[in-house]
């Protein structure tokens, strides 16, 4: 337990890895298990955080017997729940079935994962609380998985890679609004995603960090969609949250949004609101990484840029490394009332965590 | 002080005269044969509002259904889009900003438009500021704009 943010915190962002599609044969039927058999298929990788660079993990995560950090739930509770004293975890899968062309296929492996992830993680660590994983590529199929575990108590949320083959503000995704809404399911956007498409709108970058640090704008993109293309005005119980987005880009991003607006906005009638006000009641970002001020006491006038302490939200991002500090450095200083809101109010509240 | 600005032939319904009138730029507007005067600049920045494009009012229940009312009441500065009422002045669009400047309006402002009225939808709201507009009557042919001097 740290002292600076206490016991009980809530982690918004803990990785859960499959460490390889060994893992999902026994929840896939015979025609699956033949199929990844005789293709020799190995599953989909997830690039975003490749194995050993400095950005996946943390040394002291390695194991000496090899286990990917985040794929063993001993690991995950002695690193992550005890050692941060945490109250509730929420794990993300960046299992990339948005790359799998065929979308059976890709829907066949999300279900796997999630009845994985059930049966070896949440029904066995009630501090944890899951993401369902969905092949977003077609969002029909997504929202029959959706409907098929979504009431699990354990569900919180709908896992999106933030990269998508189109903007999840467009009308080909309300499948997934809807279904996530049936459920009562938020729906996270996370960093990453291998939708075939380049990762940056003016093509391929030559370079990890570029990929890395530009991810920022692809957040954007989603974001201005998701309020401009009328989402939050078709489905106003929708909550977003944007995890391993970052943060301090918000501020500008929404005074700029506003500005036009009052220009523009008999293109887009159905906005009825300044879209800030749409962000600050739908949208939540985690905190991790955070391209924050070096001076900490700096933080505090982005968080007021943002017009809310209701924003943010706490994450380690376990077993990620986005610096050389620790997670919770980024909150030294911060008062203790916004403290609290950010490990565990904020989260508790959008998740409507008991 | 009136001022004759103009003989109605030269506004046809649908037009507009901007003229000087005490020392400053005036429109002058012909809707159906009603006359509106506005000051030719914008409260917002100071935009010749006047010469901006006219059209309806768009508003909407959701995503794709688009509502067009009141053809040819809405004046959008050529700055920066911002849309008045060209009967009242009144900017329709900000619901949070409250700085409204103290211009005295000569015409009550009307409802908004009709699906508000009704309830049916949210907003618009009151934008921050009211362009000033100005009383204008119809002697003997002629248009006249009453502009306090």
């Amino acid at each position: 337990m740290n002292p600076d943010v206490g016991h009980g915190i809530v982690d918004c962002d803990i990785h859960l890895v499959v460490p390889s599609i060994e893992v999902l044969l026994p929840y896939l039927n015979d025609h699956w298990r033949a199929y990844i058999r005789e293709t020799s298929f190995k599953g989909p990788i997830d690039t975003s955080y490749p194995r050993g660079a400095a950005t996946s993990g943390y040394p002291q995560t390695d194991r000496p017997d090899g286990a990917i950090p985040g794929s063993d739930i001993a690991q995950t509770r002695a690193e992550v729940l005890d050692a941060w004293g945490t109250e509730y975890g929420i794990l993300t899968c960046a299992y990339a079935v948005e790359s799998v062309r065929n979308p059976f296929a890709a829907a066949a492996l999300a279900a796997a994962v999630n009845d994985w992830q059930l049966r070896e993680w949440l029904d066995r660590e009630p501090r944890l609380r899951g993401s369902v994983v969905v092949p977003s590529q077609d969002p029909e199929l997504a929202a029959r998985e959706i409907d098929r575990v979504g009431d699990h108590p354990a569900f919180v949320q709908v896992y999106l890679p933030v990269r998508s083959e189109a903007l999840y503000g467009t009308r080909r995704y309300y499948p997934i609004h809807e279904a996530a809404l049936r459920h009562d399911l938020a729906i996270g956007i996370h960093f990453g995603g291998q939708p075939g498409n380049p990762p940056t709108a003016v093509g391929w970058p030559s370079h990890y960090v570029e990929e890395y640090v530009g991810m920022a704008h692809v957040f954007q993109s989603q974001l201005i969609g998701l309020v401009t293309e009328g989402v939050f005005d078709r489905f106003p119980a929708l909550r977003v949250v944007l995890i391993e987005g970052g943060v301090s880009w918000l501020p500008s991003l929404m005074w700029r949004l506003d500005k036009e607006w009052k220009g523009l906005r008999r293109e887009v009638p159905w906005v009825r609101r300044l879209p800030s006000a749409y962000i600050r009641e739908h949208v939540r970002l985690t905190m991790q990484p955070l391209d924050a001020p070096p001076d900490p006491a700096r933080l505090l006038e982005v968080i007021d840029h943002l017009g809310s302490e209701d924003l943010l939200m706490f994450a380690t991002d376990f077993p990620h490394r986005h610096s050389d500090g620790r997670p919770d450095a980024l909150l030294h200083g911060l008062p203790e009332p916004l403290k609290r809101k950010i490990t565990r109010e904020n989260a508790r509240a959008f998740y409507a965590l008991p | 002080m009136k001022h004759v600005v103009a003989s109605v032939d030269e506004i046809p319904p649908g037009g507009r005269k901007i003229v000087e009138v005490a020392g400053r730029s005036v429109g002058v507007f012909n809707l159906e044969g009603e006359f509106f005067a506005l000051r030719n600049s914008c409260p917002h920045q100071g935009g010749e509002l006047c010469r901006g494009p006219l059209s309806g009012w768009v508003s909407s229940r959701g995503p794709g259904d688009y509502d067009y009312s009141r053809p040819g009441e809405i004046l959008r500065c050529p700055w920066h889009g911002w849309e008045f009422d060209i009967k009242t002045g009144q900017s329709w669009f900000d619901p949070r900003r409250v700085r409204v400047r103290s211009y005295e309006v000569f015409v009550e402002v009307s409802a908004p438009p009709e699906d508000d009225a009704a309830g049916a939808v949210e907003g618009p709201e009151k934008g921050p500021y009211v362009a000033e507009t100005y009383p204008v009557s119809v002697e003997r042919r002629s248009v006249v704009v009453d502009v306090p001097s």
